[in-house]
């Protein structure tokens, strides 16, 4: 399924200015798979930011970017469900608002291709081990876009039930919301702190030292809470742990 | 009850008031709770549930898509089972018709059967003004209309009181009403109930109009239906001469047979029961028994404009159940006033913009963005409208409807300059590497300036690195 596939890292805006270590750990797994895969330069952001709080006209130059940074690739993998999300259901409305046919068919044709990192590791490596060994006691929290817009299923505890020495525990109430919502952070703090730090004393219960989500902007938002809250539970990117090779 | 939505402020204000009552808070998350996992034990015992889901859909759609021939031949059946068929535009035209049969009646109070097109337009405020005095019967809405206060729920109006608070209500407010609370009344949720049945038992019996809406409204038969618990809608349904029914013009079905679908999809939803206690059915006047006198006003009030909203229109397939409520992490920790209208959570942030329009009013206006988006209210909806997709529609809606005005926002601002750096990668790595130098600078950020405190106040922020991905990718690579 490999052979001659040509393969883009979609970084995403947020972690390639916050968290560039997210980028790198993907670079280190698909590498260790065999996987050939190349950063085009071109690439920004998917646009959601812009699209969800309603910014449609703005989105658009952005969404040309994508297009012309990723169209000439098999798969585009990206550690973000709600940005694979964001390319696969919302690049369409985008299209059809700066009303070029052209880039319409283009975000046709190039959405189906763009994979969630989970997605693409079960999907179309078919690896669920990834040779990653991490002995640390660690929950897991599925982001609602992942989730409820792609719908990932087990696929990311799947992966993590094959990162040797882990203990992987459940999360209470793990599907509810985290209160991140993009704009809705800002929009209306209080209501997103307070489900923060809903999602925060759930973390807390299992007595896990690390949370892991596929969303570096869930885990800006549960991490901030975390830290503020002096919990002492470090936040980590799905990527980050199964790029890791820790001695157990 | 005098208590009214007007002059709510926008949902952050709402909601932060909201957020601050910490017993509102407990009430709400133990109530959503209890019924969110009994919907989920009675939908999966459905192996069918998501084929239902999809009938009950298409069967809106349909119905919407050819809503003025429905229309017509529904009021062609009423008629012929002789009741008096009204039209009203909005819920000025809708009051008057009902205070006007009210009063040929010589009616100085009618008994109702709980309904949301009621509360939608204001009825009870508008018949008070005429002097006539519109009696709650559901338990939940008689609390409300008792405590002067206002409905936090659709299914459950009452949601964010617990049984204290309700005996307290009671004991304090029966007597003004008619019949006063038993002396010893305790907390024990029978003990209530019953204080509530002889109270309103007396309002049966006198009463000699009734007001209802209606579930929905067969146009081949001419078939009305209410679906109730408590049997307080079966007797104002049958006890009174005279029978008024605000039906929006949405709750039209073609044949009696779609019932089938939406009365195995409603009470799963709703109060996640396998079926409801009370279905009541009726058509027009049956000589001798109940009603001899029937009106029916099918109510717009806002519903032809959510029709011509491309995205938007499939709200209009809500059979009012109260799921995405339920299951909504906002609506859980803020209630149901925040909203500022009797349609609160999820499907009220996309209901009261596309009824009423948007651009014109800033409570109306926030409420598209009273949502993560984290889609919990989608997956539940028995007839899958998909509320975060209206939700981005209509931000984009309120966003355009402001793009002309002389002083952008400094949202807009920022979103202008976000796009300009995000659609080039050449301007997207100099912010980079000029972020990068100013964070190495900085300690850790304790507070940020300006709307930036928004996030501190509650939520450390992470130090930018010393080199993007972008930087390291060319760094190591080219």
């Amino acid at each position: 399924m490999m052979d001659g596939m040509r393969v883009a890292l979609m970084v995403t805006c947020v972690n390639d200015a916050l968290y560039p270590g997210t980028g790198r750990a993907v670079v280190e797994v698909l590498t260790r798979l065999g996987v050939d895969v190349d950063f085009p330069d071109a690439q920004t952001c998917c646009g959601q930011p812009m699209v969800n709080t309603g910014y449609l006209d703005e989105a658009v130059p952005v969404v040309r970017t994508f297009v012309s940074a990723f169209e000439g690739y098999d798969a585009v993998v990206t550690p973000s469900g709600s940005c694979a999300g964001s390319a696969r259901h919302q690049h369409r409305l985008v299209a059809e608002r700066s009303g070029d046919r052209a880039l319409g068919a283009a975000v046709g044709e190039l959405g189906p291709r763009v994979y969630e990192l989970s997605e693409f590791l079960v999907d179309v490596l078919g690896v669920t081990d990834v040779g990653a060994s991490f002995p640390h006691r660690v929950t897991y929290h599925p982001t609602c876009h992942s989730l409820r817009l792609l719908g990932v299923g087990d696929r990311p505890r799947r992966l993590l039930e094959g990162v040797r020495g882990l203990t992987l525990v459940d999360l209470p109430a793990a599907e509810e919301c985290c209160g991140f919502g993009g704009t809705f952070a800002m929009k209306n703090a209080d209501v997103s702190v307070a489900m923060g730090a809903d999602k925060a004393r759930h973390v807390r219960e299992t007595e896990a030292v690390v949370l892991v989500a596929g969303d570096s902007s869930c885990l800006t938002h549960i991490g901030g809470v975390l830290s503020r809250e002096r919990s002492g539970v470090r936040v980590m990117h799905l990527a980050e742990v199964l790029a890791a090779t820790d001695p157990s | 009850m005098t208590a009214t939505f007007v002059g709510m402020p926008a949902f952050p204000a709402a909601a932060r008031a909201a957020l601050a009552d910490s017993q509102l808070r407990r009430n709400l998350t133990h109530a959503t709770h209890t019924i969110r996992d009994r919907r989920a034990r009675v939908v999966g015992e459905v192996p069918d549930w998501e084929d239902l889901r999809q009938a009950g859909a298409d069967l809106k759609d349909a119905t919407l898509s050819r809503l003025d021939e429905h229309l017509v031949r529904l009021e062609e059946s009423l008629t012929a089972s002789g009741a008096v068929v009204h039209w009203a535009r909005d819920a000025a035209e809708a009051c008057r018709i009902v205070a006007d049969v009210a009063k040929a009646h010589g009616a100085a109070e009618v008994v109702k059967v709980k309904s949301m097109a009621t509360q939608e337009i204001g009825l009870n405020e508008a018949l008070a003004a005429e002097g006539i005095a519109a009696w709650e019967t559901d338990l939940a809405e008689l609390i409300v209309q008792l405590g002067d206060d206002l409905p936090s729920h659709i299914l459950v109006p009452a949601i964010h009181r617990n049984r204290a608070e309700i005996r307290q209500i009671f004991r304090e407010r029966m007597a003004a009403a008619g019949r006063p609370a038993p002396e010893d009344l305790t907390d024990d949720p029978a003990e209530l109930a019953n204080a509530a049945r002889l109270h309103l038992r007396e309002k049966f019996l006198r009463a000699k109009v009734g007001v209802s809406g209606a579930n929905f409204a067969v146009a081949d038969t001419g078939t009305l239906v209410v679906v109730e618990s408590e049997g307080n809608g079966r007797m104002c349904l049958t006890l009174p001469e005279v029978l008024v029914s605000v039906v929006g013009i949405e709750k039209v079905v073609p044949t009696f047979a779609d019932l089938d679908v939406f009365l195995r999809l409603l009470p799963r939803s709703s109060t996640g029961e396998r079926m409801n206690p009370y279905t009541s059915m009726w058509q027009g006047v049956t000589p001798g028994d109940g009603p001899q006198e029937v009106h029916v006003v099918m109510l717009d009030n806002g519903r032809t404009r959510a029709l011509a909203a491309r995205v938007g229109r499939q709200a209009l397939r809500c059979i009012r159940c109260s799921a995405c409520l339920n299951v909504c992490p906002v609506y859980e920790r803020v209630g149901g006033h925040a909203y500022g209208s009797v349609y609160p959570g999820p499907i009220g942030a996309i209901l009261n913009p596309l009824l009423r329009g948007v651009g014109t009013d800033d409570q109306v206006d926030s409420l598209p963005y009273a949502s993560t988006l984290c889609g919990a209210c989608y997956e539940v909806c028995p007839v899958k409208i998909d509320i975060p997709a209206v939700l981005v529609d209509l931000r984009a809606q309120v966003v355009d409807a402001h793009r002309g005005a002389r002083l952008p926002t400094p949202e807009a601002l920022a979103m202008r300059a976000a796009a300009r750096t995000l659609s080039d990668s050449r301007r997207l790595g100099r912010a980079e590497r000029l972020a990068g130098r100013v964070g190495g600078w900085l300690p850790r950020l304790a507070s940020l300036p300006g709307p930036g405190r928004r996030w501190t106040s509650a939520r450390d922020v992470p130090e930018p690195p010393a080199e993007s991905f972008r930087a390291w990718w060319r760094r190591t690579r080219s």
